[in-house]
């Protein structure tokens, strides 16, 4: 009977903070249903009279979205991509190969994570445009090909794989390089999954790096396109609300499908 | 690869030949990280020592440290937005945090879906995030407001400039110093909505650090009787506690460099009213675009030193006096 009480408790408890955690996200989403005079009343009603499914092709009309969602796709498709394939290769080198100077490199690279990204900022955009790469592609992404984080995460799993898998394939004649790709890199999925999501979370959320680098829509990913969109919109929050709420689907999505993945990644990125 | 190679020899070319494929294997992440973190550390502190207006100019030796220490009241203004931002939502966020893990930490129906919805704060886009809260917050039509007028309050949220203790005491009709008044109504909101996103990463790191904890370890301390505060303060904590230090440092490094968030929410995007919402991040960020005036990157780049150094020292310290007390199993 105690127990039985104690659950509820527990349930309600649960559940007013998920509500609280939620409130946002479904505030977002009635808001984007509602018309310009609902919006408008105060007290604002909980939920609109009829939705209007039309604010959302509304608000996709009113910016550039298609060309702010291709960018973004693209540029954290790219990012993802280079974290994955640099993590699995030094990772590789660092958590399985013996070579003189393995431990100061690793060092260094642990050093720099405690570099804040705001005092690079100004050296790398500098650096960037003397390059010749503003407002391009290979701005956006460059400086987020690897990153430290994924490095660690991908070494730390190589450390724990047993060495007698790597004896034995040697005796078959397989090299590092045939061991590597045939047998290491398929059972690191686990960590390569986990660098690449949080690779795409970050690239896909990023704010400041896109918005130094870039200056024309053709460029712009859907954190700077929308940010731009907010300012230019301020008095149609409807519209706003439906942009948001489809800018954040794509992520919420990919949550979901892999939040498993997820939360598995940060609670090893701790013990690691 | 001739008949007369000693096998010693053969080895050293193996040893060598594996160097070679390791340091080639590394080169791809080492040139990334190299290039956009480790060289341009270097590039701001040599930024930071010279004048920088329109365009690059002389060495000037500190001037930029000295004009930003002793010239600039808005420096001052964002080092103590910094710092109430790091007091405000740090200890909050792990303390909250910490509640929740452990009401998620017990086998009951529908914990995966709860532990989801914490979770998602933290993968939203922080824009598209920061712009419902600003609907939320509208001082005119938001449903904040709708709910404070209930108690006869009407506050303007992200629009108040006024310190949260001055506002607080002058509903007690007691007049509070300008100095004394806190932070800004503003500045409480966004670290509100800064604590809101922070809680769920927290709370999966601590679900993963309460169920490393040996049942057997806690059933020995409930038979010698800890129960409830007890239990958590004797035998949890402790146990917990190099979970909650890695969360505290990485909390403290990452308030100390917010920006999308302050950026997205203050109402000009420039840290208002009055910048009274502006940290040093966002600082650094003007003071780069504000460089035909008095500022610009040279000086930009000596405030993000400054920073950097803060961040460092306070994060050694840390590590002097909690680590002392984390207690490794």
């Amino acid at each position: 009977m105690r127990s039985l009480l104690l659950r509820s408790f527990q349930h309600l408890l649960l559940a007013v903070c998920g509500f609280t955690t939620a409130f946002p996200f479904l505030w977002m989403i009635s808001t984007s249903l509602k018309t310009s005079g609902e919006v408008g009343e105060f007290p604002p009603r909980l939920l609109p009279a009829t939705p209007q499914w039309s604010n959302y092709p509304d608000a996709w009309q009113s910016a550039a979205f298609p060309r702010y969602f291709a960018n973004s796709v693209v540029m954290a498709t790219v990012v993802t991509l280079g974290v994955v394939i640099t993590a699995l290769l030094a990772g590789y080198a660092f958590g399985h190969m013996e070579f003189p100077g393995r431990k100061i490199v690793f060092m260094l690279y642990l050093a720099t994570m405690m570099i804040p990204f705001e005092v690079v900022v100004i050296p790398n955009y500098l650096f960037i445009t003397r390059l010749g790469w503003y407002n391009s592609l290979a701005a956006l992404v460059a400086p987020w090909l690897s990153n430290v984080f994924s490095v660690f995460l991908v070494t730390q799993f190589f450390r724990g794989l047993p060495r007698d898998f790597y004896e034995a394939a040697q005796l078959d004649g397989c090299g590092h390089s045939r061991y590597l790709s045939r047998i290491a890199a398929p059972l690191a999925r686990p960590a390569l999954a986990t660098a690449g999501l949080f690779a795409f979370l970050g690239s896909w959320n990023s704010l400041l790096w896109p918005l130094l680098v870039t200056n024309s829509d053709a460029m712009r990913p859907i954190e700077v396109g929308l940010q731009s969109f907010l300012v230019q919109e301020g008095p149609r929050p409807h519209l706003l609300m439906a942009a948001s709420t489809m800018a954040m689907a794509p992520i919420i999505g990919l949550f979901f499908l892999a939040q498993k993945t997820f939360v598995e990644g940060v609670a090893a990125g701790v013990k690691g | 690869m001739s008949g007369g190679v000693k096998p010693g020899n053969s080895r050293w070319k193996r040893t060598l030949q594996d160097a070679a494929t390791a340091y080639l294997m590394v080169l791809p992440s080492a040139l990334i990280i190299g290039a956009f973190g480790l060289l341009p550390l270097i590039a701001a502190l040599g930024l930071s020592f010279q004048e920088w207006r329109l365009k690059p100019g002389p060495w000037v030796g500190i001037a930029n440290y000295r004009q930003a220490l002793t010239a600039e009241p808005e420096f001052w203004s964002a080092v103590w937005v910094t710092v109430y931002y790091v007091v405000g939502t740090v200890p909050l966020t792990v303390i909250l945090a910490y509640g929740c893990a452990e009401l998620l930490h017990t086998r009951l129906r529908g914990m995966g879906f709860y532990r989801a919805l914490f979770f998602i704060p933290y993968v939203a886009s922080p824009v598209a995030a920061s712009a419902v809260w600003k609907w939320i917050l509208n001082p005119t039509s938001g449903i904040a407001s709708a709910v404070t007028r209930r108690f006869g309050v009407e506050p303007r949220w992200l629009y108040e400039e006024t310190g949260i203790l001055s506002l607080l005491a002058s509903t007690g009709r007691l007049p509070l110093p300008e100095w004394a008044g806190g932070p800004s109504l503003a500045l409480v909101c966004i670290m509100a909505v800064a604590v809101w996103h922070g809680v769920g990463f927290a709370v999966v790191v601590l679900l993963a650090g309460l169920a490393s904890i040996p049942t057997d370890v806690l059933e020995a301390a409930r038979l010698d009787g800890a129960r409830g505060w007890r239990l958590i303060r004797s035998v949890k904590l402790p146990l917990l506690s190099p979970t909650l230090f890695f969360l505290w440092i990485v909390f403290t490094i990452r308030a100390f460099q917010t920006f999308s968030q302050v950026y997205v929410m203050s109402i000009d995007n420039k840290g208002g009213p009055s910048g009274t919402t502006r940290n040093l991040t966002l600082y650094i960020f003007q003071s780069f675009y504000d460089s035909a005036a008095r500022l610009g990157p040279g000086y930009g780049s000596a405030v993000a030193m400054l920073l950097f150094a803060v961040i460092l020292v306070l994060t050694l310290i840390q590590f002097r006096i909690l680590g002392r007390k984390v207690h490794y199993a």
